[in-house]
């Protein structure tokens, strides 16, 4: 089974050379600590910077310079600054190429929940509606049941939805699934974890094609 | 021309109760904390309604008008952080209608340029497009969103001339410059103010014509919501 830490390195694998990441809040953030050798990626952080850089020394803290989440951060050398609207220009039209998002649901058509619970939580959804609006390539990074141990991957999303057919991958503690035809397929195992573990933790309807592999972490 | 007042207490003169402000910020960055402590000093001015992509906190930011019950509704994107506006809106005190965060940008910029609506695929198939517009384009389902503008905009700077134009800085610049394009009447507070001529014209990232009036704040005190450092 992955901690949140392994999720991370597993989404990491799946970054290529060149490409404009948007990481949301949560176990995404992790992933930018998974660089792969040899990989060139730039963060876009969509309060206004390309180029995000590491968490800065105590000396370098500076109010005016913070992630989406509202951490202190750095910039790193070619980095950009940009009102809101000129970065949800980039998000909307498709110039980032992978985003990476916590979920409360992922259901089999590729619906994703993961701004309010009605009655109990509501904090907005932010910029996740425009981004998986209109990202190619989003990866969910989950634990893959809830604290009462239901399963967060559905036939159906039952919380208000935050975007439609939209998620092609998830990775949870428990496995790499993609969201393909209608079913989650089963990728990839995580460390220690049978099929048959994934299957009783997976409501959604789940295709495992022949010897499903452990993943390399 | 010279758009300069004198302090927050004066650049404030004509907003009333009942009217739609915009305030520019990122959480705590980048947002107009002077204006926002004196419209807090002013209780009289009620039943406002606040277009902000974020409520602020318990105790800074647009928490303190919230506190005095001076917000009827919020439009913003986010709003957790912030307990005193969860009471309020559970309570159905505060009206609040949340938007996604790139719309958000997009209604005010495009208000700011004379667009009066928009299609964006942001929130489609979600309860944010119930009851709008649908169209397609090329395949994919947009929805029809109209712009925003406001009575009052007001944002904050980090460097201002006499006439208006201003420079940001770093990730302080967020929704600033679209909203001070959507105000009928836009306020920028700056941290340091100077002369026209001693602002290098191709770094000015908000034009003068769209801000009616400019102060210099003193001692900002930019609270940090989340501190994090590298060891």
């Amino acid at each position: 089974m992955l901690d949140k830490h392994g999720i991370a390195k597993r989404i990491a694998q799946e970054l290529e050379d060149g490409y404009y990441v948007n990481l949301g809040i949560g176990i995404p953030t992790l992933v930018a600590n998974y660089i792969p050798k040899g990989i060139d990626v730039t963060f876009q952080s969509e309060n206004g910077l390309l180029g995000m850089g590491p968490f800065p020394k105590a000396e370098e803290v500076d109010a005016d310079l913070i992630n989406a989440g509202k951490q202190t951060i750095t910039t790193m050398p070619g980095s950009v600054f940009f009102d809101s609207a000129y970065s949800f220009a980039m998000i909307r039209a498709g110039k980032v190429q992978l985003t990476v998002l916590g979920a409360m649901e992922v259901d089999q058509n590729g619906d994703i929940a993961n701004w309010k619970i009605p009655g109990k939580m509501v904090k907005g959804m932010g910029g996740a509606m425009d981004l998986v609006a209109s990202a190619e390539n989003i990866i969910v990074a989950m634990m893959h049941t809830n604290k009462k141990g239901e399963s967060k991957l559905l036939e159906k999303c039952t919380l208000p939805l935050t975007g439609v057919n939209c998620i092609t991958k998830v990775v949870t503690n428990l496995a790499f699934l993609e969201i393909k035809n209608g079913a989650f397929v089963l990728k990839e195992r995580a460390p220690g974890v049978s099929v048959e573990e994934i299957k009783t933790a997976t409501q959604g309807k789940l295709i495992i094609e022949g010897d499903v592999p452990e993943m390399r972490i | 021309m010279n758009k300069v007042v004198n302090n927050a207490e004066e650049a404030i003169q004509g907003i009333e109760s009942g009217m739609t402000l915009m305030l520019g910020g990122f959480g705590l960055c980048g947002i107009p904390e002077k204006c926002i402590a004196a419209l807090s000093q002013s209780p009289s001015i009620k039943d406002l309604t606040c277009i902000s992509n974020n409520a602020g906190v318990d105790d800074f930011g647009l928490g303190l008008l919230l506190q005095n019950k001076q917000i009827k509704k919020m439009i913003s994107s986010y709003v957790g952080e912030n307990d005193e506006f969860e009471r309020q809106m559970l309570s159905g005190e505060l009206e609040v209608e949340l938007t996604p965060q790139g719309t958000l940008a997009e209604k005010c910029r495009a208000g700011g340029a004379g667009i009066p609506a928009f299609f964006t695929p942001a929130g489609y198939g979600t309860e944010i497009s119930d009851g709008k517009e649908i169209r397609e384009f090329n395949g994919k389902k947009y929805i029809l969103e109209n712009s925003f503008v406001s009575d009052f905009s007001i944002v904050k700077a980090w460097k201002g001339d006499t006439d208006g134009n201003l420079i940001f800085k770093a990730t302080a610049r967020n929704f600033n410059p679209v909203m001070a394009m959507a105000g009928k009447i836009t306020i920028a507070e700056v941290e340091e103010l100077v002369a026209p001529g001693e602002l290098d014209p191709n770094q000015i990232h908000t034009a003068g014509i769209f801000v009616h009036r400019i102060f210099k704040g003193n001692n900002y005190e930019k609270r940090i919501e989340q501190r994090t450092v590298s060891s």
